[in-house]
């Protein structure tokens, strides 16, 4: 909501240079921390020009890291669309006790900084770890190796379509879903014909956000996956590598190709928000 | 929006009409014990197998003390960064109409979209001392990169959001009324905002700081870039977790996680409070 005036057109003159005065720093703060370091990411990826550029997106281990990412984005979206539908239809539409207790879990993944979260994976399946001992009686690998680097994403992303679909879901009540029922409904008709047209934008945004976090995991993943080059590699952590390397304006070309995705995301949320509202 | 559409239904009469309750439920408990419980626990029990005086020599060692005083501090000197910027970027986009308007609010969702490493990258790279900011900075004695400026820069990056987005939708909200009122009383602007607006805004400010601060503690990625990571002076705590686990020394990783989740937990009871304060405050009006 914005006031119905703007109060700058009534205000005395005095007022107005203040307000010139916040707007200028305001921008030029903006501009030193926010636009140039966005910018300065694609100037230093080109600098050497697009052979260059090219070269370096296309170097085996960039390519493979890029590849990598794309597995663990694909592999985890599914997932956390089933699991946040399931979680916030549980939470809007039922009441049992624990519901609350149910719903600080789901959430808990936020308060956990991410890196901490790839140290309780490593504790829980690492050689000393929970279950390392059974893990390596059945020479079943997870640390180090692409299931780790997947379920220590899930844990990083699980709230996020949650967190979308539920207040929509809770503010719209389930007059709709009932009513279908007594029209003699399956469960999964009211589901599909009632519920997900009303939490599609919802879903998508829920869905954006928790993908892009997924693509640009750096801490959690870290931990886990050991880093092995050409193999264990996601391209967050290619761009570490290619900064120890020394090789700045090869991570510079890998970091572009994130803030690309990352920037496709703002316009996506610019757009789904204003649907979901 | 009335509290029955808020909670569902009244508890007992109407409960479990809808299908699907088995379903979610046991897939909802799965999936949150397997991914989210389980890991959890480990790190707990790990905790737990130490003892508390191995925990305590743990935590009070000199490196890990070390670690630990510069994460807090350079996640304060962020947050009071965070602090001063997000509440002249919340006001200037709330109160002032102006050209670029919207751009300059689209920007504040960029450091929550960037991934982490990007951001680390890109700061590193401007402030060390042949980029566009060490150029100008490390001459004039101010060096950025490998000291706990740096881990603090980083670390005001990846928060800047928090404040801006807490304390925006509150200002937006404001009853002009009082404002008007106190105008025609005689009160100068100044007065109006530390006297009118401040004082309501106040919870949301300070609930936006906390988050601010919270993730600044928890900031790993863009810190290690710029951070230079020397043991004792620019190490932070989760990064010597992190060392610890390479050096399979797992107690000392759980006892150093374990107090950072103690921190972040204490820091969200902090905001939860905060933000109840808040929601009884606006739900009268």
């Amino acid at each position: 909501m914005t006031p119905a005036i703007a109060p700058a057109a009534l205000a005395p003159r005095q007022d107005r240079r203040a307000q010139w005065l916040l707007i200028g720093l305001a921008v030029a703060l903006t501009l030193f921390i926010v636009v140039v370091p966005l910018v300065y990411i694609f100037w230093r990826a080109l600098s050497e020009g697009f052979a260059v550029f090219a070269q370096n997106i296309m170097a085996p281990d960039t390519l493979h890291a890029i590849w990598l990412t794309s597995v663990v984005a694909v592999i985890t979206l599914p997932v956390n669309l089933a699991i946040g539908i399931a979680a916030a239809w549980l939470i809007a539409r039922f009441t049992f006790p624990g519901r609350k207790a149910l719903l600080t879990l789901i959430e808990l993944p936020f308060s956990i900084s991410p890196i901490i979260a790839g140290v309780c994976y490593l504790l829980l399946y690492g050689r000393q770890g929970l279950l390392g001992p059974v893990l390596a009686a059945g020479d079943v690998k997870i640390l180090f190796a692409l299931p780790g680097i997947i379920l220590v994403t899930l844990f990083v992303t699980s709230p996020f379509v949650a967190r979308e679909v539920l207040p929509l879901m809770q503010a719209q009540g389930s007059e709709q879903e009932q009513a279908a029922l007594t029209l003699g409904a399956s469960g999964w008709q009211i589901f599909r014909r009632v519920t997900l047209p009303n939490i599609r934008w919802a879903l998508l945004y829920g869905a954006v956000l928790a993908t892009a976090r997924a693509v640009g995991e750096f801490g959690a993943v870290s931990v886990v996956s050991g880093a092995i080059r050409g193999q264990t590699n996601t391209l967050p952590l290619q761009i570490e590598l290619l900064f120890n390397d020394l090789n700045i304006v090869g991570a510079f070309a890998a970091a572009s190709t994130l803030t690309l995705i990352a920037l496709v995301v703002l316009v996506l949320k610019t757009v789904l928000e204003g649907r979901t509202r | 929006m009335s509290v029955a559409a808020v909670t569902g239904f009244p508890a007992g009469r109407q409960k479990r009409v809808l299908p699907g309750f088995g379903l979610t439920m046991g897939l909802t408990l799965t999936y949150v014990g397997i991914i989210v419980l389980l890991p959890v626990i480990a790190l707990v029990l790990k905790g737990a197998e130490i003892g508390p005086v191995r925990f305590w020599e743990i935590v009070t060692a000199p490196r890990t003390l070390a670690a630990l005083r510069l994460t807090i501090t350079a996640a304060a000197l962020a947050t009071v960064f965070n602090a001063a910027y997000g509440l002249l970027m919340a006001w200037v986009l709330v109160r002032y109409r102006f050209p670029g308007r919207r751009l300059l609010d689209a920007m504040m969702d960029i450091p929550f979209a960037l991934p982490t490493a990007v951001a680390g990258l890109a700061l590193t790279a401007l402030f060390s001392e042949n980029g566009w900011y060490g150029q100008v900075l490390a001459p004039a004695g101010f060096p950025v990169v490998y000291t706990i400026w740096g881990v603090a820069v980083a670390m005001s990056f990846t928060s800047i959001p928090f404040v801006v987005r807490t304390v925006q939708p509150i200002l937006e909200d404001l009853e002009p009324g009082q404002e008007e009122a106190a105008r025609t009383l005689g009160a100068t602007p100044w007065q109006i905002f530390t006297r009118v607006i401040f004082p309501a805004i106040l919870p949301a400010y300070l609930i936006g700081t906390t988050i601010a601060f919270a993730r600044s503690l928890g900031e790993f990625g863009a810190v290690i870039f710029i951070a230079g990571n020397l043991p004792m002076k620019t190490e932070i705590a989760s990064l010597l977790a992190v060392i610890r686990l390479e050096e399979y020394d797992y107690n000392g990783a759980a006892a150093i996680a374990l107090t950072l989740v103690a921190i972040a937990l204490a820091l969200l009871v902090v905001s939860n409070w905060l933000q109840s304060r808040l929601t009884r405050r606006r739900v009268p009006a």
